[in-house]
């Protein structure tokens, strides 16, 4: 049997709420610091307690993380989905079940191996009886270490992390750990062929998940003010804010230059945020499709009234409760018009945890500068999971206020200024915050129509000349926004265009393409609206284009067959929300399902 | 200490601002003539003028309704913002973060605090947001022509609606049971009361309701009416006669010890309320006398108006964030933006 090394997929069955999820992340951290590449996706229901829940990971010697859809080692923890569990192991695969889980084993292709879980926690007499269930977990992480060769140090490095150095949950865990690798060692035969060994293919990066990213960046962008509303999958990013404000915002007076304040709902949330944003602060909230649906109106107003915010949307998907805690890319279309009547949104697609942090500070300049909301779509797989990534750099560029005028300014204009006249013709104007103190200071805001000095006028003339400014606006915003990434090489025929968290699926998709099926494909990364010109020219350049992303309507197609219809017959959509993290496969298909051979000149 | 004397040569109609009354206008109303909101917004133009206020540290906002359109008839000089229908309060509470050291005029109406935004209404109270939240008040919606509001009392007939069936919210009462540290009713025909009462709320340290009955003349003032002027007029049961009396004015005190039944309120700056009661031995620092009278005149059909309830030591909403004394929005990026050796220490927290 040939040794398959650090290259298969692992899941873990569990009951939602077993607390497997701390033995999950140490055996997922402990690849990495092997050197292993290696991604983790938690696939959970909408539940506290009870239902089957499962995790999954997936080492790969070549640096491919995408989330695989076949598992070579599964993990049985759960009599609910041990069934299916046992049914799914790939062929010539191994399955571990908790031995007091009593069921057929029907499988003859694959290695099996029980694990005495209860036998091995009882044996530790300094288990609590209450905290034996979840300890259990760590016996899978035990007979992994032995079977595999997840190395014991690694799983001590991950532990300490994850109990932040406390040593008694430490030791408790990391006992059974040990106690479960010696049975394995002197109980289970090796039948399978896989192992782990040992590499440097991580050296220098970090694991985190997108919401602290963004929490962090956020930080890191001077953010002054945050209000949200509980909302899954974007809970962690508020909750982050509050976990890292104290270190990196500490002051020696002990006094806070921020304030995160949990709103009564998503109304108020955005509503908060919009009036500190208004009155010159630095202002987020963040949140999550059925949220952001609440926050339309506001978005709208914002968007009217020209006022400078920074909305983050964790995409999942449905409406109402939907299905809340699986991953989505649906709300593209909808954040793109948000708002009544006319309105354009500037939206930011991060594609990476690295790029939530940059996209965290960035945000608010590119908000700052265009006085208009920016909406920053993560989603599920990217916000909640631990990611390999580049560490977070600091940001490259001073902070850009924009064009805010205070007393002094207003003195040397002599007061003579209208908080909506277009000075510059980029169509920005200039505003003015609470406080500037100048008699000829201050304005008021409103979404009715108001002409250039923010006076109320229902004139048709008036609302036409604004309307235009702010698509001027809009145009102008295409040199704010970051532009996309490219990843071509000759003798491509085809392109492919993709957003966000499935830039991983999508490379390991572009490269069977090529290895396996003979089709050379560039990839386009797009990270904002409106398009930069480097989109425009990636549409111009194929004569198929397949544009990949994880909705039903191909929502990304869309906006780009209305931005370039002279390319719209070459657009074609790959688009599949399930639910799931993106893998290759359905990339792989999608692409081939739509593409046509290219027909041969005569 | 005795009130400064104008400087010599300075015009007599200059307040120690050194503003005229002119400083605290508005544009001109497009509420219709005789309505009540116009009388208030009077009401809090004198009422600034006399407190001395600079009104570039007032911020206005308000909601949609003809009441919330009435912040462009008073202090032009302020900052406003008229936001969305029932949302002022959460654009008002976020505003007010960016300088705390500003004060909020907010303007709304029954539709906007007792229908569509009794939500934000009531978390505004209980975060005791520092700003005088007026309720222009008259039981009908005016700008889509007359039709019953959540405050219209039950039986009322209105043209097109039919009688209404429901009981009436009670937004006073509304503001006690979220813990308001401030809740005052006044009718707009009592000028001198809502003047008084506006003055004792801009000096309220945190939030102040001010619930004002005010007539809608087009739609809902029929004689019978709740929220009209004749029914206002015959019913309105003072609690008291309110003075406000501005920081360290001794000598008005004074004359005002000298007569009856009297009860004095310390307010954060240093001012004082002066009730005089009437008939009633009232204590606007009890909750559950401020409860008992407003279910008192709810029975006996009266308007219950004065100075309800008052709280004095309650720590405002930026006063719990324990905020830098420069105001947020004048921080700059070495404020704001941690120093780039921070940048490895959060690489290091990651794992």
């Amino acid at each position: 049997m040939d040794k398959v090394v650090n290259d298969f997929s692992i899941i873990v069955g569990t009951k939602n709420g077993s607390g497997s999820s701390t033995a999950n992340n140490t055996i997922l951290r402990a690849i990495f610091k092997m050197g292993i590449p290696v991604s983790g996706k938690n696939l959970f229901p909408s539940n506290i307690q009870g239902l089957p829940t499962w995790y999954t990971i997936r080492a790969n010697k070549d640096g491919f993380i995408a989330r695989r859809e076949e598992n070579e080692i599964v993990i049985a923890m759960n009599p609910d989905s041990f069934a299916r569990d046992l049914a799914s192991v790939a062929p010539g695969g191994a399955f571990f079940y908790s031995d007091d889980i009593k069921q057929p084993i029907t499988r003859a292709d694959i290695a099996v191996y029980p694990m005495p879980v209860k036998q091995i926690v009882r044996g530790d007499p300094s288990i609590p009886s209450d905290f034996r269930d979840l300890v259990g977990n760590m016996v899978y992480v035990g007979i992994l270490a032995q079977t595999l060769g997840l190395d014991l140090d690694t799983i001590y490095a991950a532990l300490n992390f994850h109990f932040k150095g406390k040593q008694k949950p430490i030791d408790m865990n990391f006992n059974t750990v040990k106690a479960s690798a010696e049975w394995a060692k002197a109980n289970l035969e090796k039948k399978d062929p896989f192992y782990l060994e040992p590499m440097d293919k991580t050296n220098g990066l970090i694991m985190a998940d997108g919401n602290t990213a963004a929490a962090v960046g956020s930080i890191f962008g001077g953010v002054q003010f945050a209000a949200w509303y509980p909302i899954t999958p974007a809970s962690s990013l508020a909750e982050s804010l509050n976990d890292y404000f104290p270190l990196l915002r500490k002051r020696e007076d002990g006094k806070h230059t921020y304030a995160v304040l949990q709103a009564e709902d998503e109304l108020a949330a955005i509503g908060m945020a919009i009036g500190a944003g208004w009155s010159g602060l630095r202002s987020m909230t963040s949140t999550s499709g059925p949220g952001l649906s609440l926050m339309t109106e506001f978005a709208g107003l914002a968007y009217y009234a020209e006022v400078p915010v920074v909305v983050w949307d964790v995409q999942r998907i449905g409406p109402s409760t939907g299905l809340p805690t699986r991953t989505s890319q649906a709300d593209l279309t909808f954040v793109n018009s948000m708002g009544h009547g006319d309105t354009q949104s500037v939206i930011l697609l991060p594609g990476s945890v690295d790029e939530c942090f940059e996209f965290g500070w960035r945000a608010f300049d590119v908000a700052e500068q265009l006085q208009a909301p920016v909406f920053v779509l993560s989603d599920l797989d990217m916000g909640m999971n631990q990611w390999m990534s580049k560490p977070f750099q600091y940001p490259d560029t001073p902070m850009q206020r924009g064009k805010v005028l205070w007393d002094k300014d207003i003195e040397e204009l002599k007061g003579n200024w209208g908080r909506y006249l277009d000075k510059d013709g980029d169509g920005i104007p200039y505003r003015t915050v609470p406080g500037n103190k100048h008699p000829m200071s201050s304005y008021f805001t409103r979404g009715t129509g108001h002409d250039e000095n923010a006076r109320y006028t229902e004139d048709s003339s008036v609302w036409l000349r604004n309307m235009d400014r702010l698509k001027k606006k809009y145009e102008t915003a295409r040199q704010y926004v970051p532009a996309p990434i490219s990843y071509t090489k000759p003798g491509a025929t085809i392109g492919v265009i993709g957003y966000g968290s499935t830039e991983a699926a999508i490379l390991e998709a572009i490269h069977q393409l090529e290895t396996e099926d003979g089709i050379q494909a560039d990839f386009l990364r797009v990270r904002a609206l409106p398009f930069t010109q480097e989109v425009a020219d990636f549409v111009t350049k194929y004569d198929q284009i397949l544009v990949v992303e994880q909705n039903r309507d191909g929502q990304l197609k869309q906006l780009l067959t209305v931005e370039y219809p002279n390319q719209a017959p070459n657009l074609k959509s790959v688009a599949f929300g399930d639910g799931m993290p993106a893998s290759a496969k359905w990339v792989r298909e999608g692409i081939l399902a739509k593409y046509a051979e290219p027909v041969q000149q005569r | 200490m005795t009130q400064p004397l104008p400087m010599a040569g300075a015009a007599a109609n200059v307040n120690l601002a050194g503003l005229a009354k002119n400083d605290y206008r508005g544009n001109p109303s497009t509420l219709c003539q005789g309505c009540g909101h116009n009388s208030i917004s009077n009401q809090i133009v004198s009422a600034m003028y006399e407190m001395n206020v600079v009104p570039e540290n007032v911020i206005k906002f308000s909601g949609i309704g003809c009441s919330s359109k009435s912040p462009t008839y008073f202090l032009n000089r302020s900052f406003g913002f008229n936001s969305l229908h029932g949302r002022m309060p959460s654009i008002a509470t976020g505003s007010l973060f960016g300088d705390h050291t500003l004060k909020g005029l907010a303007v709304s109406g029954d539709g906007d605090t007792a229908s569509i935004g009794m939500g934000q209404f009531k978390h505004v109270v209980r975060r005791n947001v520092n700003m005088v939240y007026i309720v222009e008040n008259n039981g009908v919606y005016g700008l889509t022509k007359g039709q019953f509001s959540a405050t219209a009392e039950r039986g009322l007939s209105l043209k097109k609606q039919g009688a209404n069936q429901y009981m009436p919210v009670d937004i006073c009462m509304e503001a006690l049971v979220s813990n308001a540290t401030f809740v005052a009713r006044s009718f707009a025909g009592n000028a001198k009361q809502v003047k008084e009462l506006i003055k004792a709320a801009m000096s309220h340290n945190g939030i102040a309701v001010l619930d004002i009955i005010s007539p809608c003349v087009t739609f809902n003032n029929q004689e019978n009416a709740y929220h009209s002027y004749a029914w206002g007029k015959d019913h309105e049961e003072p609690l008291h006669d309110i003075t406000y009396i501005a920081p360290r004015n001794e000598i008005i005190l004074e004359e005002e010890m000298k007569e009856g039944e009297i009860r004095e309120v310390s307010l954060h700056d240093g001012s004082v309320v002066i009730l005089k009661n009437l008939d009633k031995d009232y204590n606007p620092t009890d909750r559950f006398e401020a409860m008992r009278i407003l279910a008192e005149a709810q029975q006996n059909n009266w308007l219950a108006t004065g100075l309800i309830y008052i709280e004095t030591n309650k720590p405002t909403l930026t006063e719990m964030y324990n905020l830098v004394d420069t105001p947020l929005n004048r921080l700059e990026e070495a404020d704001l933006r941690p120093a780039p050796a921070m940048i490895d220490k959060v690489n290091a927290l990651m794992f």
